[in-house]
């Protein structure tokens, strides 16, 4: 079973409460910040580290980037992936999350047969959600989004479970298909010494739009209908008064402030 | 209403016996983008099966024209279905603006449309707005709710949004009137090859005050340290007659009553007369699903914590020195218990 592995490096997500916006150029500030793996596709790559251990197969990583992000996915090569392909172009920039999704479907084509393409179901920057579902439209398979269970037998049948507000759905299918993964899916493995070791001689490819085939008309801000605006901190204008006092002092003035809101009759 | 203008449409879920609430909330929404943009139709788009009495709910609840989808395929939601029977019909009338709501389901049926018809969408927007050209703006975060922008779609159409549930109050019955029209859901099935079956949609409404409708939450993080330390939490909420939430890390760690008590920007948004938050730094994840809060009251004993930023009222102290003796003084305040 040959398998594909979205990923995408991202700002490390403990660090957002530190990220500033420069007020005269609306630029995002967030130097000194390291890249990780995308927290969920870190699930997505255990997903498919089991499937191959049942059924054989390679895992090959994927990611739109810089090829600096080569040093970020040596840690899913340190998992165990057997591959990374980085699809890195300047004309790749400022797209949006369906022009990301045809460099991601034009990637995958070139890597050839797959059965199955998991991913994070989210970034966690971006956050939009879309890529799972939007490569799937592109590539022309089934696909499912939300995923907290998925079950795939060796005649290719799939059952997942992809969670709802307060639920779930059960869902049957068949590969090839392209699964977006919630974090409660597993838990991915620890990588070990000796899987750092062994991710040194992995191959690290990068392709660039030419090597992709890509028209670009279809990537990038030319090929994307969304545009950003100005970006702010979002204001919470809250006047933040500071409670002093003991214990006692303190809970006497929380409770007129409840009264105060009706809540204490 | 004149029929000249592009429609702006709305994508409705329908849930076991009802219809998804952020439904109703993006019809008022699309309500008031109609109006901004000098009065133009507002429809939705309802797909299920023996749904009908839906129908006449959008409607009810200010949809000008409701486009009726019914068919057994149809009855359990799906994308492969979905997503092609939405697709055919945005194509043959053409909307200009067409919003989802961004509920698991939402998040994956709009960017599978948006594929199909290759434009662009903006994803959990928490605010929507149109400017005097007909440019829909979107307004989303980023970064876990540290940045916001208003993004825009100038060329490609039509223009598509999800939106974050529990952004926006749900409109007030209206009873205006307006028509349903039914489409023939055989016919727009007819070529869809269907590659996913939907077994069974199971849905397990939780014990106890639903976050959206407490009048007070008290909300825990990571500092709470412990499912002991948390017992005071619920002790305090129930005291309250209100609803303890949570942050992802408070979640993670097992200490919570689970997932559905998460808030911020991948669970819930609340607007609690009162939020009291407790052991929370503040991380933008968390906050942004507050900030339509009442009153903010957060206790953490860094002076320093970014939580401070979008408090009314702060308190530096260790919470457990603080919990208890509030307790005490809610009980005196309520009086003797008759």
């Amino acid at each position: 079973m040959n398998i594909v592995v979205l990923v995408k490096p991202v700002p490390d997500p403990a660090c957002y409460d530190r990220i500033e916006i420069d007020p005269a150029t609306g630029v995002l500030e967030r130097q000194g910040m390291p890249a990780v793996l995308n927290p969920a596709d870190r699930h997505a790559l255990e997903a498919a580290l089991a499937l191959s251990e049942r059924f054989g197969g390679r895992v090959t990583m994927v990611s739109m980037a810089p090829d600096s992000a080569a040093e970020t996915l040596m840690e899913g090569l340190a998992m165990g992936a057997d591959e990374a392909c980085i699809l890195s172009d300047r004309i790749f920039a400022g797209s949006d999350s369906l022009a990301t999704s045809r460099v991601l479907a034009a990637g995958i084509r070139k890597i050839g047969a797959f059965d199955l393409v998991l991913a994070g179901n989210e970034s966690a920057d971006g956050g939009t959600a879309h890529v799972p579902s939007q490569v799937g439209e592109l590539l022309g398979v089934s696909h499912l989004a939300n995923v907290t269970r998925l079950e795939v037998g060796a005649d290719g049948r799939v059952e997942a479970r992809t969670r709802i507000e307060n639920g779930y759905i059960e869902v049957e299918g068949a590969l090839p298909m392209v699964v977006g993964v919630k974090r409660e899916i597993n838990t991915p493995r620890y990588t070990s010494l000796m899987g750092v070791l062994a991710a040194q001689s992995k191959p690290v490819r990068v392709w660039g739009a030419c090597d992709l085939g890509i028209d670009a008309a279809c990537v990038g801000m030319e090929g994307s209908g969304m545009r950003p605006g100005r970006l702010t901190r979002p204001e919470y204008g809250r006047k933040g008064e500071r409670i002093e006092g003991s214990p006692e002092e303190v809970s006497r003035r929380v409770v007129a402030i409840l009264r105060a809101q009706g809540i204490l009759g | 209403m004149p029929d000249r203008q592009p429609a702006i449409w709305v994508v409705a879920e329908q849930m076991p016996g009802r219809l998804a609430p952020v439904s109703l909330e993006i019809l008022g929404q699309a309500g008031r983008l109609a109006s901004e943009a000098g009065g133009r139709e507002v429809a939705a788009l309802l797909l299920g099966h023996g749904v009908g009495a839906f129908a006449e709910e959008l409607l009810a609840f200010g949809a000008d024209k409701v486009h009726l989808v019914e068919d057994p395929r149809l009855e359990l939601y799906q994308n492969d279905t979905y997503g092609a029977v939405l697709s055919k019909l945005i194509l043959r009338e053409r909307p200009d603006v067409v919003l989802f709501g961004a509920s698991a389901v939402g998040e994956e049926l709009a960017p599978t449309v948006a594929a199909r018809l290759d434009t662009g969408l903006g994803a959990h927007c928490t605010n929507l707005g149109m400017r005097p050209d007909g440019t829909l703006t979107m307004g989303v975060l980023g970064f876990g709710g540290r940045v916001h922008t208003e993004m825009f779609c100038p060329s490609m159409r039509p223009q598509m949004a999800s939106v974050k549930p529990g952004m926006f109050q749900p409109p007030p019955r209206s009873e205006t009137g307006g028509k349903i029209v039914r489409e023939d859901g055989a016919v727009l099935l007819s070529d869809v090859e269907i590659r996913l079956r939907t077994v069974k949609v199971v849905r397990e409404e939780p014990e106890g005050m639903p976050l959206e409708q407490a009048e007070v939450v008290v909300a825990g993080g990571w500092g709470v340290g412990g499912k002991e330390n948390w017992r005071i939490l619920t002790e305090l909420a129930r005291e309250l007659s209100g609803a303890v939430g949570c942050t992802r890390p408070a979640l993670d760690e097992g200490w919570t009553a689970g997932e559905h008590t998460m808030i911020g920007t991948s669970g819930k948004t609340v607007r609690p007369k009162v939020y009291i938050g407790v052991g929370i730094s503040g991380s933008p994840h968390h906050t942004v699903g507050i900030k339509d809060a009442g009153v903010i009251i957060s206790v953490n004993s860094d002076p320093r914590a970014p939580v401070f930023e979008c408090s009314d009222y702060r308190v530096v102290a260790d919470f457990r020195k603080i919990l208890s003796p509030l307790l005490a003084e809610i009980r005196r305040a309520k009086g003797p218990i008759s």
